[in-house]
């Protein structure tokens, strides 16, 4: 399992620019912002925790569709599922290298990047931890959304489409989470329904994502 | 005779036949009567004013495109289970009636809304659930029309359904935190309960069944059609050979 | 006979003109591939019956 790890990890970093790109494209989303809202420093504080949650949850997008691609293409993915591994494990694993590639350097950056919107003192520590308890269910979605597309041509597009409104719970309570913090409120419900949320999405996603790949191999 | 008996095609296709222009028969009457009375012959309410007559259309498209997606959760876990082919074919079929039904809704809820609100549009978590699950009507329809090996796309079709109601249900109740406490009491959602006065409430729930009748008379002749098009596909593969 | 509609006039006739587009666009469609499909299973099928 963790030589699949190990292996995935590599493949994820050397192909596509590897985490600098999830990161490139969230720094230029957070970036183009004020250039659409203005730079209202107070508007700007006011949507900082939504916009960010928003442009990690794109930047997650980005590197979907190789997810599975390469391994259906050269036949490893046929190996995986015959492999005594279980191919719900093989898709926890290959979200899991997702997660580490895109997700977790999102959640270092984001608030080096929400300085630059002005979010509030009290709304950093929260900012940071919703994202980490919410962007492994990102990526662990993003897994079931991949192996509905797999070998699809334009399959980015169709996966956008399926996953996005997948996406909308874990948003909905990991931007409630950030600004609550950042008006000063208590954020641990939010943030204990978000874990939830992703704890049951890890449970889940990997059982849909393997019946997916068994009917994609056969 | 159990109620899988429906389940082999050609039997499907022969009752199906026998019972669709009955069915077409009570759509246009149902329909016809219940939308015809309450346009036409019932008051406004003291509440909506005049507006309340777009309830016999609100109502019932909501009432179907949830449903709908309920049955297309039903259909898919049997085609899942049980391979029967009819049950996957009839989740297809009953898509874009899903969809239509819910961008009716949409459009009567938005519109309703307009006069009490003010503006076009209003994140009202009734109408945002709406909106989300029109979305995901999309999602499976794309997902069906990408794949080209029906087995196959009746499989992920059939996982994306059961995986969309989890999270459908889920963004219901992440919506309403999302929104809650802004409009209570004057939501668009007009609980049948809430309905005391018979005036209104007897042709709606004509309208009701004559919308309930459409989608049954449509997800009839979808299902046939598909069955038909399955049949075809294979004609067309054994005469490429 | 025609109910007095007052000033929701617009909103609720255009309620009920999108409703009718969308249903009637909808049967439209499902009748038309109905057709469709049908003829082209009944032209396969001679085919077949002709081989």
């Amino acid at each position: 399992m963790r030589a699949l790890l190990r292996r995935d990890l590599r493949l994820a970093l050397r192909t596509g620019g590897g985490a600098g790109l999830g990161l490139a494209f969230f720094l230029i989303v957070v970036m183009l912002i004020p250039f659409g809202i203005g730079p209202d420093t107070a508007l700007l504080a006011r949507v900082a925790p939504g916009v960010l949650w928003v442009a990690a949850l794109l930047a997650c997008l980005l590197s979907l569709d190789r997810l599975f691609q390469a391994d259906a293409e050269d036949g490893s993915l046929d190996i995986l599922a015959l492999s005594p591994l279980p191919l719900e494990g093989v898709v926890l694993i290959k979200a899991l290298a997702h997660w580490l590639t895109t997700g977790l350097p999102l959640v270092l950056a984001a608030p080096v990047l929400a300085i630059a919107l002005n979010l509030p003192e009290s709304g950093y520590l929260w900012l940071i931890a919703s994202l980490a308890a919410g962007t492994p269910a990102l990526s662990a979605l993003g897994a079931f959304a991949a192996s509905l597309t797999v070998g699809l041509r334009r399959g980015g597009l169709l996966l956008s489409l399926l996953v996005l409104p997948l996406y909308i719970p874990t948003l909905i309570f990991g931007a409630r989470c950030a600004s609550l913090a950042a008006n000063g409120n208590d954020a641990l419900p939010a943030f204990l329904i978000l874990a939830g949320l992703s704890l049951g999405t890890l449970a889940v996603t990997p059982f849909a994502a393997a019946a997916a790949l068994r009917s994609q191999l056969r | 005779m159990s109620f899988w008996e429906f389940a082999n095609p050609a039997r499907f296709m022969r009752l199906s036949g026998r019972v669709l222009p009955w069915v077409a028969g009570a759509t246009i009457l149902c329909l016809s009567a219940g939308l015809v009375w309450g346009f036409f012959l019932t008051p406004d309410a003291a509440q909506f004013g005049s507006t309340v007559k777009i309830i016999y259309i609100h109502v019932p498209s909501a009432f179907l495109a949830i449903n709908i997606y309920f049955m297309m959760f039903v259909t898919s876990l049997i085609w899942l289970i049980r391979r029967h082919h009819v049950s996957a074919l009839a989740a297809k079929a009953a898509a874009p009636i899903g969809a239509a039904m819910t961008l009716v809704a949409l459009i009567t809820g938005a519109l309703w809304g307009q006069p009490m609100w003010g503006t076009w549009w209003v994140w009202d978590p009734r109408l945002t659930s709406f909106l989300i699950m029109f979305v995901f009507y999309l999602g499976y329809l794309a997902l069906w029309a990408a794949i080209e090996e029906p087995d196959k796309a009746a499989d992920l079709t059939s996982i994306l359904a059961l995986v969309g109601s989890l999270f459908a249900v889920l963004s219901r109740y992440a919506v309403n935190f999302w929104n809650q406490g802004l409009h209570q009491g004057a939501s668009l959602s007009m609980d049948r309960e809430e309905n005391v006065s018979d005036i209104f409430w007897q042709p709606l729930v004509l309208s009701i069944i004559g919308f309930f009748a459409l989608f049954i008379l449509l997800l009839l002749i979808g299902t046939r059609t598909e069955i038909r098009s399955r049949r075809l596909r294979a004609l067309q593969m054994q005469e490429a050979v | 006979m025609w109910p007095d509609l007052g000033k929701y006039t617009d909103t609720i006739l255009g309620a009920y003109g999108a409703a009718i587009v969308v249903l009637a666009a909808l049967i439209i469609v499902y009748l038309r591939r109905n057709a469709r499909i049908r003829r082209a299973l009944a032209a396969a099928e001679a085919r077949k019956a002709a081989r």
